[in-house]
């Protein structure tokens, strides 16, 4: 881990500032992703903006009957929020089954969205990865590439997005609120707070430089069955080999969203049409540009089954 | 207990190590910091309690909350096992809440109550869930043990404080205490020993006399 | 004391202290974070310094250049020690690969330089400044691929062959013929391999994790050129080990020779996630199988062929030996074969041999009794033996396979088992029922004690054993409080430092019976010098209780005879042709009953079983602790264990505790455990055998047997993911 300097924001203002005033700046909030990549030099910061000081802890209700989740309500809390697991379960559930109870009594919400990928090449140092080391090449292509994502894939990175809170954040189509160092703020939809890999697979977000994310906000409720379900090897305490998280209505219509396949949580508005027609169909369609790898095929079949599975939990 | 083999060499080094906290504690790394050409000052001062005691650092800002516990406060007690929050042996609790000591910086903590193993209970003092994994024969090694044992004490309160799991199948009931919520709860901290079916026993027996 | 003939009546035979359900001694100290580990040793007097090394970053060539500028000038930097700095080291007797010194590299992450820095946050940062320019050779990394060019070991003993294999496979009215694979296994203890050394002048200590005391000193000292003499060794309390920590490591010699070169004590831990390329490792297997047998079940052809990789100068991983004993057969035959690899050096992991063999061979004999439409408890009943196979002349000291298997069958259940596979399903489970016998060998090795008693009436035991988690603190306080009458609370037990008597140390599930029976004979000299000091004329007809000594009428206080001075005496325990004349083992029955997911593929234990004959055993809780935890290890082999190999970079991927997934609770259901009341007078005073290594053997197995018995899917390369279920599972509607 390199040196840097450290410093404990009071303010959003603050942060940003210092933020862009500063050459290898970055925020920490719980530090359970950054500080395990420091520790190797995936990372490098030269500052670091302790956020955990702003005030960004509170789940409040929004004017359009959702939910604002401040960026760092921690994964417990989040979890454990009465109108989470009353209207939001499918959320609750993902938080759940992710990590550890330590790693979540850490880890924020704006953290996991931003939380980088597992694939083993990119975690040694020693080894080519584009994501790491832009221009190094993919070891992983030819390599140990068994968890790693089959569709949104390039030439350049098979990386996968880690996070389940994710996957239900996308089903549930919330968006991220930010504010960047001139004080202007926007709102991202998930679906494209995450960028593709292409050829430049270490660009994973649309978030410029210095750009705070202050809050995630979930629509209204939309009722139905919420079910997240997480294949992994482990029966905890592992990453999804294959997640599906999806609500669906007493009428058969809903929405899914898969985890472990892709860059990002993976998710086509078009096949949740489908979703009627039964998981061969929506698979099909979910999975028609599949560029799987020998060791990884698997997970084709793995999502059939398991949105199968969900759907006839659905139906229940 | 009274066994004063396993225990003379041990007791001699705890009062070892108890006296040097005093004369040590902060010292190293600053001192070669301010030889560090860098401009920006890489280390800060933080003053947070651990198990009740006020304790004043000047830390490089690399130091994990868990190498100041070890390192300069010499509390022994929580354990590196591997350094990126993937075994549990270095849980302490931070305002109550189980953490990975190894994946949060010291300088995070300031004006944090932090407890750890060494401040749950003592050889001739156990805390009950202490007590209870002796009895449960809930360790071998022992080296996973202290994250194991101040895990199960903060995720019985999780369960009191109605925090859900993945295993729990209503999410709007309140938390129950059973084997497979204890088990799923329990799995951020690895035994490679393979204690984990005792250490189910020795959790659920502390949980049954506190309810 | 020589130990040639089956032990008669001792005062271990009066169990009021051994063979009792005592709690572990150290167990106050471990719980409350007390129990110091190597990395722990802290002296207010001395200054630690920090040591971080730099492993290679490619698996096979040469070292060109270091170039350490840029280290040496960062912030904190005392020293920085390098492998091309420091020329050829000698390597010591029990490495295969060179742990530090030259600029040859044979194997990813091997260490080349450490640096050292007043803080280990200085020190990391520093060591990512090390550059380092290499030459690099192609290497093997597939053991499939260089199975072809694998080769008959040099150590002898490879190959056993008994009637005519050949003959009687080719006639056999049933036949099976398989090949099974187990992948890299990695120990993953949860201590990291650590080290702190000190040097005062010519002389060495060395605070580390270690199993077995003096062959660290001894290699440590060949590796630094040193008298072994003036090395001394302390290893008092140990993460873990599971042979990880026979052999000395990397952390140990960094320790010696950055303390040398900073003028100060310094601190060396393996970083995790450098640990399963640095060490060593369980080697893969490929294991051929052929079974032939009479249709009424008895085998009459068993062959067992193994191949396996290792550096140059490795072995075998001995993968066949339980198949030379396990089942009756008059033709047989086995043979292993080696291949050189290029990977990280293999060696010993819990069971070495009999714990991937085992995995195999289970399946096989699970195989070849549903081709013989027969249980497979029964099948293996009846192919029970009592004598050698290869060598009917020899018997088993004792054996009770079949016990275990009967008695197991009957507390698990066995009778509810679906005898058609996938037969049994319980909402989105399907569910299943395996079995697998449990075997591992009995290995003697001499151990040595010393025992003293003081004026209090404390006796003290001193011996270099360790304890890695096994018990060694409580037996062998529990031993020695039998022998000499005195409650467990009066007695010390001191492991773990060089200073003392070399024992067995930890490994082989030997240091439970042999480290004991050490204690075993120094007690014996003691009781005699007691004896002698307290003016009776023999021992042998004294009764040592209650902190007294009688003989008749007379009757006087243990602690008396060491008013004076304090009484000392050592002696070691040496096992002489026993095990030759009689072939020792340990004996045991694996049930597991599995739930398949029957949408995903994933499986799930929910219920485990162990039945198992070793002997006498020596602390029930201890020993039952051992067998779940061997049950344990055995669900991580069966389900999710796996060092997976680039084949093209030649290392270990995924060498993390996230990525190289073990067991965690919500893995392993309650487990059951049942013990034989059985002795075994011909292993030792003790009449114990191992128990630690039993419990994992077979395991896996089981499981694999009972995942088919679920399915109806036979796969026969571990770990069982989903990835092989899948394709093989029901349709869903």
């Amino acid at each position: 881990m390199r040196a840097f300097s450290y410093q404990r924001a009071s303010s959003i203002e603050e942060a940003a500032k210092a933020a862009v005033g500063t050459e290898g700046a970055k925020f920490i909030a719980g530090g359970t992703n950054l500080l395990d990549l420091m520790k190797l030099e995936i990372e490098t910061p030269t500052h670091l903006i302790d956020v955990n000081g702003l005030g960004l802890d509170r789940v409040e209700p929004t004017p359009e009957g959702g939910l604002r989740i401040g960026a760092l309500v921690r994964n417990t809390d989040l979890a454990a929020d009465e109108r989470i697991r009353r209207d939001y379960a499918l959320l609750s559930r993902a938080l759940l089954a992710g990590a550890s109870a330590q790693l979540r009594n850490r880890a924020t919400t704006a953290g996991n969205l931003l939380q980088r990928t597992r694939c083993p090449y990119f975690y040694d140092t020693n080894q080519p990865c584009n994501k790491r080391q832009p221009g190094s090449g993919c070891a992983a292509l030819a390599g140990f590439s068994r968890q790693l994502a089959v569709v949104g894939v390039s030439d350049a990175c098979i990386a996968s997005h880690p996070s389940d809170m994710a996957v239900a954040m996308r089903v549930l189509d919330a968006a991220v609120e930010t504010v960047r160092a001139d004080g202007t703020r926007r709102s991202i939809p998930i679906a494209e707070l995450h960028r593709l890999p292409g050829d430049t697979p270490h660009i994973e977000h649309v978030l410029e430089r210095s750009e705070l994310i202050t809050a995630v906000v979930l629509p209204k409720p939309l009722g139905g069955k919420q079910i997240y379900r997480k294949v992994r090897d482990r029966a905890s305490y592992a990453f999804a080999l294959v997640s599906i998280g999806a609500v669906v209505q007493p009428d058969g219509t809903g929405r899914v969203a898969i985890g472990g396949i892709a860059p990002k949580p993976w998710r086509e508005e078009a096949v949740d049409n489908e979703l009627a027609n039964g998981a061969k169909a929506a698979a099909a369609k979910l999975l028609a540009n599949a560029r799987p790898t020998e060791q990884n095929a698997f997970k084709l079949t793995l999502v059939e089954r398991t949105l199968s599975a969900v759907l006839a939990e659905a139906r229940g | 207990m009274q066994t004063p083999g396993a225990l003379d060499i041990s007791r001699r080094d705890l009062l070892v190590a108890s006296a040097a906290t005093v004369t040590v504690a902060g010292a190293g790394s600053l001192a070669h910091a301010k030889t560090n050409t860098s401009a920006a000052p890489a280390g800060t001062k933080v003053s947070f309690t651990v198990n009740g005691e006020r304790r004043e650092l000047e830390l490089d800002n690399r130091t994990t909350l868990l190498d100041a516990l070890r390192e300069h406060l010499h509390l022994t007690g929580t354990k590196k096992g591997c350094d990126h929050g993937q075994c549990g042996a270095c849980t302490v609790l931070v305002d109550g809440r189980r953490v990975n000591a190894c994946l949060t910086l010291a300088v995070m903590h300031d004006g944090d109550e932090i407890t750890t193993i060494e401040g749950l209970g003592q050889p001739d003092n156990l805390h009950p869930m202490q007590a209870a994994f002796v009895k449960h024969d809930g360790f071998q090694c022992g080296f996973c043990t202290p994250g194991q044992i101040c895990s199960s004490v903060a995720m019985l309160d999780e369960i009191k404080a109605n925090i859900p799991s993945h295993v729990t199948a209503d999410l709007t009931a309140p938390s129950e205490i059973t084997p497979a919520e204890i088990r799923e709860r329990m799995s951020g901290n690895i035994c490679r020993c393979g204690a984990y079916s005792n250490i189910v026993e020795a959790i659920t027996e502390v949980a049954g006399r506190k309810a | 004391m020589r130990f040639d003939k089956p032990a008669t009546t001792n005062p271990i035979d009066q169990l009021k202290v051994v063979g009792q359900p005592i709690h572990r001694v150290d167990g106050p100290l471990k719980t409350t974070g007390r129990a110091v580990y190597a990395y722990e040793w802290h002296d207010p007097n001395n200054r630690y310094a920090y040591g971080y090394v730099v492993g290679s970053a490619i698996a096979k060539g040469r070292i060109k250049s270091i170039d350490v500028t840029a280290a040496r000038r960062a912030p904190g930097v005392i020293a920085v020690v390098t492998s091309d700095g420091v020329g050829e080291l000698k390597k010591g007797k029990y490495n295969t690969a060179k742990l530090f010194g030259g600029r040859e590299i044979q194997h990813y992450h091997q260490a080349i330089a450490v640096v050292v820095a007043e803080t280990f946050e200085e020190a990391r940062a520093a060591a990512a400044l090390v550059k380092v320019d290499y030459i690099e050779e192609k290497g093997a990394f597939d053991l499939a691929a260089a199975k072809d060019t694998a080769v008959k070991p040099e150590e002898g003993g490879s190959d056993s062959a008994a009637g005519d294999f050949d003959a009687a496979f080719e006639t056999a009215p049933v036949k099976l013929d398989q090949v099974y694979t187990t992948p890299d296994q990695s120990h993953a203890m949860m201590e990291p391999h650590a080290s702190i050394a000190a040097w005062n002048g010519e002389e060495l200590t060395v605070w580390t994790s270690s199993q077995m005391i003096d062959w660290w000193r001894t290699d440590l000292a060949t590796t630094l050129g040193i008298d072994k003499a003036k090395v001394h060794v302390m290893s008092p309390f140990v993460g873990g080990g599971f042979g990880a920590k026979l052999f000395l490591r990397a952390d140990a010699v960094l320790a010696a020779l950055a303390a040398r070169e900073a003028k100060r004590p310094v601190k060396v831990a393996l970083p995790r996630p450098f640990l399963m390329n640095n060490t060593t490792h369980r080697p893969a297997t490929i294991q051929r199988i052929r079974i032939g047998a009479e249709r009424d079940g008895r085998i009459t052809a068993i062959a067992h062929e193994s191949w396996s990789g290792d550096l140059p100068g490795g072995g075998p991983e001995v993968a066949v030996q339980q198949t030379r004993l396990l089942y009756a057969g008059e033709n047989r035959m086995t043979a292993m074969r080696l291949a050189t690899l290029d990977l990280p050096e293999g060696n010993a992991m819990r069971a070495p041999g009999e714990a991937p063999g085992m995995m195999a061979l289970e399946i096989a004999i699970d195989e070849m009794a549903e081709r013989l439409g027969h249980d497979p408890v029964e099948f293996r009943i009846v192919n029970d033996t009592q004598v050698d196979p290869e060598n009917p002349e020899r018997p088993f000291s004792h054996r009770n396979l079949v016990a275990c298997l009967r008695t197991g069958a009957e507390r698990f259940g066995w009778q509810d088992r679906s005898k058609q596979p996938g037969g049994r399903r319980e909402g989105n489970w399907l569910v299943g029922m395996g079995v697998a016998s449990a075997f591992r060998n009995n290995l003697l090795v001499p151990s040595g004690a010393r025992v003293r008693l003081d004026r209090e009436g404390i006796v003290t035991v001193e011996t270099d054993m360790t304890d890695i988690g096994t018990g060694s603190y409580t037996i062998i306080a529990q031993t020695a409080a039998e022998m000499l009458g005195v409650p467990i609370d009066k007695v010390a037990v001191r492991l773990g430092d060089s200073r003392f008597p070399v024992s067995s140390g930890s490994g082989g599930q030997f240091g439970g019976n042999c480290s004991t029976a050490g204690v075993y004979a120094a007690c014996i000299k003691l009781r005699e010098a007691v004896a002698q000091r307290l003016g009776f004329n023999n021992a042998e007809g004294l009764v040592f209780a209650r902190g007294e000594v009688r003989a008749g009428e007379r009757s006087m206080s243990l602690a008396q005879a060491a008013s004076d001075e304090v009484l000392v005496a050592e002696d070691r325990i040496e096992f002489g042709k026993l095990a030759e004349t009689h072939q020792q083992s340990t004996f045991g029955a694996h049930f597991v009953e599995v739930g398949v997911d029957v949408a995903t593929g994933e499986t799930r234990i929910r219920r485990m079983l162990a039945v198992c004959a070793a002997g006498r055993i020596l602390n029930p809780i201890t020993a039952r602790s051992q067998v779940i935890g061997a049950m344990t290890m055995g669900v991580g082999a069966a389900l999710s264990e796996e060092l997976v190999v680039d084949k093209e970079r030649g290392f270990f991927v995924n060498h993390d505790l996230a990525a190289y997934e073990v067991p965690v609770h919500a893995d392993v259901p309650h487990q059951e455990v049942a013990f034989l009341d059985e002795t075994d007078p011909i292993s030792s005073p003790m009449k114990a055998k191992g128990i630690a290594e039993l419990g994992l053997c077979g395991v896996a197995a089981a499981a694999a047997n009972a995942i088919y018995n679920a399915t109806g899917i036979r796969v026969r390369d571990y770990p069982i993911t989903l990835d092989k279920l899948i394709k093989g599972l029901p349709e869903l509607s």
